[in-house]
Formats: C-alpha cells, sequence, structure tokens
C-alpha cells in the first residue's frame, strides 16, 4: 500500500518545494493606518512609562510599609502588607516591560515571515575524512595503538585513581553497628507525656485515650547527644482499652490493666503516628494510611506497611507511676536489610 | 538611528579584532524562529529556571543551613521561646523581619512549581509532536534528566527550612534509602552522618541545592540551548513549510521582543502570584520534632506521583531471606518503579526509531492524531501519572469528599492496570477516527450544512472544498509503511538470520503502523476533484433543462 504514494509524502515531508505556496501576507493596520500605529506606540509608551513608576513605587513601599502589618484580603486570607505591595509594585513592574516588549513587536516590528533553508546538519564528506585522518595521524604519533605496556598501565592508573574520591567519603557517617537494634528504654525507665515531661499514673488515662509519650531521661540524652536521634526512635503512644477487648499482644502481661504502650514510629518509612480511630483499636499513619490494630498485636490491617507496630512491654514501679518492662523486643521503625 | 548603527559598527569592529564576533552576528542576528504558542512551553522552564538562580542566591544571603538548636524569638510570636534548628529560625527570619524576604521566598517557591510543571507539559508537547525524533534524540535524553534532576532540587529546596511539613518529608525519603538491599542502611547512615536525623543532613543538603545541582542543571540548560539554535526549531506543517525550511521571524528584533519580553512576562506573573498567594507558610507548621506530624501531610506536587505509588502498596510486601530484609513495599515503588519508568521516557525516540527503522531528519512536526500508537502511548502515561497523582491526595480527596480514603487506595490498585491500557485503546481509535476524517475533508471537502434538493426531487448536501492551508496540514502525513518479517528461510532452505529480532520488529511495525488510514494518492485526489468538478456541472446542466436559476436551499 505504500507504493502507491510514496512519491507524494517524499514530496509532502522531505521535498524542497511545498506542495502549497506560503499563503499571501496580511497587513495589520497599524502596518495601514499611521494612527493606530501611533496609538500602538503611545500603548507600548505607557507600558514602559507605568513600568517605571511601579519600581520607584517598589522602594517607597520598601521604605514606609514595615514587615509585621497584616491585611485580611476577602477570600484570599490575611496577607503581610509588604509581601503584598512590594510583590504588587515590583510584579507589575517586571510584566509591564514584558507585555511592552511583546505588544512593540506584535504591532510595530515587521511581521512578514520569513523562509530560511535548513541545511543537512552533518559535516561535509571530505570534513569526515580529513577529521579522521587527523584522528589517525595523531594516534599514530602517539604511539598509542604499538606501545602496549603504557597504554595499559594508563588504563589501569585511570581506572585506580577515583578510589581515593570514593574511599575519602567513608567518614561521611559511622557505620550502623547496632545503632538501629535498639532505643534508650531500659528496664525500669519512667513514661512521661512527652509535652509536659509529667510521669503517669495508669489512672491518669481514660479508657479510649491515646497519650504519646516519651521516657523520661530523654531530655538529658538529647542534651547529651546534641541531635534528636533518641526521640526518633523512642517516642511511643499509649493507648487504654477494655481487658477483654484485646484480642492478643506481642508478648504476655505487656500491657498494665488494658494500658497498651506501643512505638509510634511508622513501620513503613518512620512517620510520626498519631491518628487513633478509637473505636475499631486502630492507629493511622497520616503519611501513608498504613493502619494498625492495636487491639490485635498491633498488626497491619491496611495500607503499605509490611509489619506491625512494636508493642513496648510495661508496668508500674513502686511509686505506682507507669515504666517499660525492657527496651523493644525488636528495632522499631522503617525496616532495613540487616533486621532480619 | 544612524548614529546607533555607527558606533554598533565601531563597537562591533574593536571587539572582532579580538574575537569573531562579526561572523557569529552575520549568521545568528536574523536567525529565523517559527511562531507557535506551545514553543513557549520550555521557554517557561528556561525563564523560570533563571528565576529560580536569581532569587536562589538571594534567599542564601539570609539563610544558615544549620541545624544547630536555638530558641526562636523573631517577630512570629506564637512561636516565640521555642526551640528550632537555625535553618528553620532563619527562614523564618527572611519571612517576617527581611523586607520583601517573604517575598522573594514566595517568587522562589511558586518558580520551582512552574519550572517542574513547565517542562513536563513541554516534555508532552515534544513527544506528541514527535520532535524527539532525529536529529533531536540527545536533546530528549537532556530534557527528560533535567526533569529528573529539576525532582531532585525540587525536594532538597522544600526541605532545606527543616519545618515539620519538610522533615516529615525527609524521614519518607530515610525510610526509602533504608529499604535498599544490602547497602541501604550505610547509605542512610552515610548521608545522615549517622542516625535520623542527626545533624549533618541539612548543611549537606544546602550544598547539594545551591551548587552541585543547579551547576548540573545550568550546564544541561545551556546543552539544550545550544542544540536547539544548532538544530534550528522544528515547525508545524502548513502551507508554504517543508521538512527543509523554517518559515518563521528573525531573532533580531522580533523573537528578541518577543522572547525576551516573555521572560519579562513569566517573572512578572510569578511575583504577582507570589504577592498574593501565600505558598509553604513553614510557620504555621512549625519546627521539625522527630516524633510530630501534621495530618494531611502532603509533598509539592512533582512528587505526588511517587507518593501515590507508595500509598498503593496493599500490606505484607517484605521478604527476610537468610537472615536478611527486602522491603519491597518500599523499594519497589520508591526507587525500582520510578527508575524503570525514566529509563522508559529516556529510552523512547530509541525504542521508536528501532520500530519505524526511520533515518532522516525530522523537521516537520507530527500531528498527534496521525502517529495514533505514540499519542496512544503518551495519554496511556498520563493516566498512569494521573491516577498516582490522585492517589498521592488519597487523604486530601478523602477529606474533601468525604469519600473513604481506603476506597481511594483501592481504586489506584485496581486502575493502575485497568484505567491506562482503556485509555491507550480510547485514544487510538480518537486517532484514527480523526484520520478518517482528514482523508474525507480532503477527497469530499467539508459538509456545508447547505441542502440542494434536484429537479427530481433527490436531496444532496454541499461539500466545499478545504483551504490550501488545510490541505498542506494534512497532507503532511506521512504513511509508515508497515515492516513485514522477511520468510524463516530463503527458497534454499537457508534459515534466515535474526529472523526472532525480524518478527519482533514487524510485530511492533504492525502494532505502530498497521491500522493508520491511507493518505490519498495524488491520483485519488486528482478523481476526486474531478469527480466533484463534474457533479458540479452535471447538478446546474439538470437545474437548468428544469428551467431553473435559482436552487432551492436549504440550510439547516
Amino acid at each position: 500500500m505504500s507504493d502507491n504514494h510514496g512519491t507524494d509524502l517524499e514530496v509532502a515531508e522531505h521535498g524542497d518545494t511545498p506542495l502549497f505556496p506560503l499563503p499571501p501576507h496580511h497587513h495589520r493596520i497599524t502596518d495601514t493606518d499611521p494612527r493606530a500605529a501611533r496609538r500602538a506606540e503611545r500603548q507600548v509608551a505607557a507600558m514602559f512609562g507605568l513600568s517605571a513608576l511601579c519600581t520607584i513605587g517598589f522602594v517607597v513601599a520598601y521604605v514606609a510599609i514595615p514587615t509585621d502589618t497584616f491585611i485580611a484580603l476577602g477570600p484570599i486570607g490575611v496577607l503581610q502588607l509588604s509581601n503584598l505591595v512590594l510583590g504588587l509594585t515590583f510584579g507589575a513592574a517586571i510584566l509591564l516591560i514584558g507585555l511592552g516588549a511583546i505588544q512593540w513587536a506584535k504591532k510595530l516590528m515587521a511581521d512578514e515571515e520569513i523562509v530560511g533553508e535548513r541545511h543537512p546538519l552533518g559535516s561535509p564528506k571530505e570534513d569526515q575524512d580529513a577529521a579522521l585522518e587527523a584522528f589517525q595521524t595523531g594516534l599514530a604519533e602517539s604511539g598509542f595503538v604499538e606501545r602496549k605496556i603504557v597504554r595499559r598501565t594508563l588504563i589501569g592508573a585511570l581506572a585506580l585513581f577515583p578510589i581515593p574520591l570514593i574511599v575519602v567519603l567513608k567518614d561521611m557517617g559511622p557505620l550502623p553497628e547496632q545503632a538501629l537494634l535498639h532505643t534508650i528504654w531500659r528496664k525500669g525507665s519512667r513514661i512521661v507525656v512527652d509535652v509536659t515531661g509529667k510521669p503517669l499514673r495508669p489512672e491518669d488515662l481514660a479508657i479510649g485515650t491515646l497519650v504519646s509519650a516519651s521516657p523520661a531521661d530523654l531530655a538529658a540524652v538529647q542534651e547529651a547527644e546534641g541531635n534528636q536521634n533518641a526521640r526518633a526512635k523512642a517516642s511511643i503512644i499509649l493507648v487504654r482499652m477494655r481487658p477483654s477487648d484485646i484480642k492478643s499482644q506481642q508478648g504476655d502481661n505487656w500491657d498494665y490493666q488494658g494500658i497498651l504502650a506501643f512505638s509510634k514510629i511508622c513501620t513503613h518509612v518512620g512517620c510520626p503516628i498519631a491518628l487513633y480511630q478509637q473505636r475499631q483499636h486502630s492507629l493511622l499513619c497520616p503519611c501513608h494510611q498504613s493502619t494498625f490494630d492495636l487491639s490485635d498485636s498491633g498488626r497491619v490491617i491496611f495500607g503499605p506497611a509490611a509489619r506491625r507496630m512494636p508493642q513496648l512491654p510495661i508496668t508500674i514501679d513502686s511509686e505506682g507511676f507507669l515504666v517499660a518492662q525492657s527496651d523493644f523486643q525488636e528495632p522499631v521503625g522503617p525496616s532495613f536489610w540487616e533486621r532480619g | 538611528m544612524s548614529l546607533i548603527v555607527k558606533e554598533a559598527g565601531k563597537a562591533i569592529s574593536r571587539a572582532d579584532e579580538r574575537a569573531p564576533i562579526s561572523s557569529l552576528a552575520k549568521s545568528n542576528l536574523r536567525k529565523i524562529f517559527p511562531d507557535h504558542w506551545s514553543f513557549m512551553l520550555g521557554e517557561i522552564a528556561l525563564y523560570s529556571f533563571i528565576v529560580l538562580l536569581l532569587t536562589g542566591v538571594y534567599l542564601t544571603i539570609w539563610f544558615k543551613p544549620s541545624m544547630v538548636e536555638v530558641i526562636y524569638h523573631g517577630s512570629y510570636a506564637p512561636l516565640d521561646g521555642i526551640p528550632m534548628s537555625e535553618a528553620y529560625s532563619s527562614t523564618l527570619n527572611i519571612s517576617f523581619d527581611v523586607r520583601g524576604g517573604l517575598l522573594i521566598r514566595q517568587i522562589h517557591h511558586w518558580a520551582a512549581l512552574f519550572f517542574m510543571a513547565s517542562m513536563i507539559v513541554h516534555m508532552f508537547r515534544i513527544f506528541f509532536t514527535g520532535a524527539f525524533r532525529k536529529p533531536r534524540e540527545l536533546n530528549w535524553v537532556i530534557g527528560g534528566s533535567m526533569i529528573m534532576i529539576g525532582l531532585l532540587e525540587g525536594f532538597a529546596g522544600y526541605s532545606l527550612p527543616d519545618d515539620l511539613l519538610s522533615g516529615v518529608g525527609v524521614r519518607i525519603v530515610a525510610g526509602i534509602i533504608e529499604s535498599i538491599p544490602i547497602v541501604g542502611t550505610y547509605l542512610m547512615f552515610f548521608i545522615f552522618g549517622g542516625q535520623f536525623p542527626g545533624n549533618d543532613f541539612i548543611p549537606r543538603l544546602y550544598t547539594f541545592h545551591v551548587l552541585l545541582v543547579p551547576g548540573i542543571l545550568l550546564a544541561l540548560v545551556g546543552l539544550h540551548l545550544v542544540l536547539i539554535f544548532y538544530h534550528k526549531h522544528t515547525q508545524y506543517p502548513g502551507a508554504g513549510r517543508t521538512n527543509t525550511n523554517v518559515v518563521g521571524y528573525p531573532l533580531f528584533p522580533v523573537y528578541t521582543a518577543k522572547a525576551g519580553g516573555f521572560f519579562f512576562v513569566v517573572f512578572g506573573i510569578t511575583t504577582l502570584i507570589a504577592s498574593f498567594v501565600t505558598i509553604n507558610p513553614i510557620w504555621a507548621y512549625g519546627p521539625y520534632v522527630p516524633d510530630q506530624v501534621t495530618a494531611g501531610s502532603q509533598p509539592d506536587w512533582y512528587i505526588g506521583f511517587l507518593d501515590g505509588m507508595l500509598r498503593a502498596i496493599p500490606p505484607g510486601w517484605e521478604t527476610v531471606i537468610w537472615g536478611h530484609t527486602i522491603s519491597w513495599n518500599i523499594f519497589v515503588p520508591g526507587l525500582v518503579m520510578p527508575g524503570v519508568l525514566f529509563t522508559l521516557l529516556l529510552a523512547y525516540p530509541f525504542i521508536e526509531a528501532w520500530v519505524t527503522g526511520d533515518t532522516r531528519e525530522h523537521h516537520l512536526l507530527d500531528r498527534p492524531r496521525n502517529q495514533p500508537t505514540r499519542t496512544g502511548l503518551g495519554v496511556m502515561t498520563i493516566t498512569f501519572y494521573g491516577v498516582l497523582v490522585i492517589n498521592g491526595a488519597n487523604d486530601i480527596i478523602a477529606q474533601a469528599t468525604s469519600i473513604p480514603f481506603n476506597l481511594i487506595t483501592w481504586f489506584t490498585r485496581v486502575g493502575i492496570f485497568v484505567l491506562p491500557p482503556l485509555a491507550f485503546l480510547a485514544t487510538r481509535r480518537f486517532c484514527l477516527g480523526l484520520q478518517r476524517r482528514d482523508r474525507e475533508l480532503l477527497l469530499h471537502g467539508r459538509e456545508s450544512g447547505q441542502i440542494l434538493r434536484l429537479p427530481h426531487g433527490e436531496f444532496i448536501e454541499i461539500h466545499t472544498p478545504i483551504s490550501d492551508g488545510e490541505k498542506a496540514v494534512i497532507l503532511s502525513k506521512v504513511d509508515m509503511p508497515v515492516v513485514e518479517a522477511p520468510p524463516a528461510a530463503d527458497e534454499n532452505g537457508v534459515a534466515t538470520p535474526g529472523i526472532k529480532g525480524k518478527r519482533r520488529r514487524a510485530r511492533f511495525s504492525r502494532f505502530y503502523f498497521g491500522d493508520n488510514v491511507a493518505t490519498p494518492t495524488r491520483a485519488e485526489l486528482e478523481a476526486a476533484a474531478h469527480h466533484a468538478h463534474e457533479e458540479h456541472d452535471h447538478e446546474v446542466e439538470e437545474l437548468t433543462e428544469a428551467g431553473k436559476d435559482i436552487p432551492a436551499r436549504i440550510t439547516d
């Protein structure tokens, strides 16, 4: 079927002469009517002039408007007045230059379409040959081909030379070692409310509540380490449900009278979780919607997480405050290769 | 006027003694560029990039890339006395204490969003019009790489203020890095200087964001433009336009004014939006604390599809093998899927060139309808992307519409497999329909809506021929021949070498071009013209015989 109209197509796409000539040029009103041209000229000049005024306006606004003034602007909301006026003046100043230039081009500059020729992109054959010849001459003069031992040692040296550049990167960070396997929870660590630092007693928690908590010594550890690494792993949530609602736990008697402690760090990619759907006892991650059933060993019931939420075994100490029985029995947070 | 020319001549000759300015100017000042609105998409990307460089330099004056903890005492009262990183407190400072600082921050952020959006839309324009074909394959690869790098660059910039929203994003990236088999944990420790979050990440990210990546982007932008200049711009088909000419306006003065002016338009509009519409109000999120999170936490839109993919994975995709964990649930959507997607994207010009076996230079753009399979594949990709973007905002949509997010996630899990192929089929059909219509238009002209009643009672509709411009556009279609596979063996029973590859290519070729509607041949066109003429004569004859001068016309 292609033979039928092969010739036509060659003409259509690859011929030098178009099938149809360029349509005749139509003059714009500004080309024929000097008054229209003058009007266009005035429009362009007005835009440029207005732009200059806006620039001056910007400087005035910069000096006159303090940054702490705010303005309510209907449906847009409350805006910083300085931002609004500086932006308006500066934005208008720039925009008007652009619009003026485009108007000038569209109305006043010559607008007759010009036909330019394309030439084949490649270099002429004799240039290609000359280039290849130059390369050959250079190659022969270098002796790169004949002097095998030079060539091979050079290649070897070049292959090895990036190694120091990579080796030096080794000190970008410490090796993981055991760091991801543990948190700062210890046997007897007191559980405190993470906002107030107040230790918790079982009676502080009503059935159905969720409290974000952390170990009592977290602040001290953070102070000593000078970073938030301990917090990023040790954060927990406490929930209280009727003991009869608990279907299963990750260990025997890891709750205290229906109070369960779970890691707050999602096992998917590590977002902190705090959305608790009380009736289903489910914990929902706001990042990717992994959902964990806290009444059933924290197992995943929806979303991309693959692992249950690690449970922290808790009890009370001699003074009646909630404490950890031990550290988590498995690493918290996202999975990693060495986790097992 | 002549004074300007005289002075310019003097300046040029002075410069010319030191560099061959005149030779460059001679051929390039009046270089012709074709005109079309869709050619401005790439310009928007370029100008947004320039705005980003400009505003970025200003932000570095005040931004402190440090995770050292400070107590905030700036003018934003709600956060007074709160401990936070220096990065966050200096961003608050830029927003509330530096005059014009918030404006520069917001221009920078908006420009970044426009940069990504215009690059992506520009890419689709290039794709659907076949502008990636020889000799522009390399420029497609450069452009695709810039989108990929722009994505990383945007994410880095979004993370630098160390606010609660961006900090959660960084946490997610750390989790994704941890999911890489064998080296993931080490990589994470190296990048973060130890455990998450550490104190090193923001300063390191800063260098990446303001030095390394912009440097690479700038080099790629330069190369992209040099190649455009060297290749000369493609043009749409039309009367007077061929594959060997370029019809348009000269660089000086028309495009100097239009393109130069358009830079100011892009910059100006970005600035006006930045003055009216608050973007990334980091003060509302608070400083990053690893155990806090905001509900409805969302990345910038261009990261949305990756987040949507992460969200779509069903529970339990993890394997423990010989004491090692492989997190398919994160590794596949977070790294493998984008890797495959971008590889296919960058490789597309070469895949299509292999299928067509076409080695000619193409400077005349395709109409999407004339490449139904390519267009279908493009719409399929957009659909795939769209479903993921929807899922990336499933919580926001759930909140706005009270559709449960679980349902949206399930829609995605199924839709990701079902909708793209449907979109492909529908688009392909649609394109073939348009091809048929084009053929009709060429052969019979356009239905005029004017009904003519002939003396013997027959009703006919008058067709008006289409203009030469329209004909030129339709006739720009190239009927790509379907490659046939050779027989498995020749007449002597000698097996054809590489028969499997050739058969595969023939299958692909059929898939691409097998259903195309043939463009009318010259003979067919002439016959149709002749027929129309004759018919017209015949009608007139009949009407005259019937003694009626004016035909009874019913216009609908």
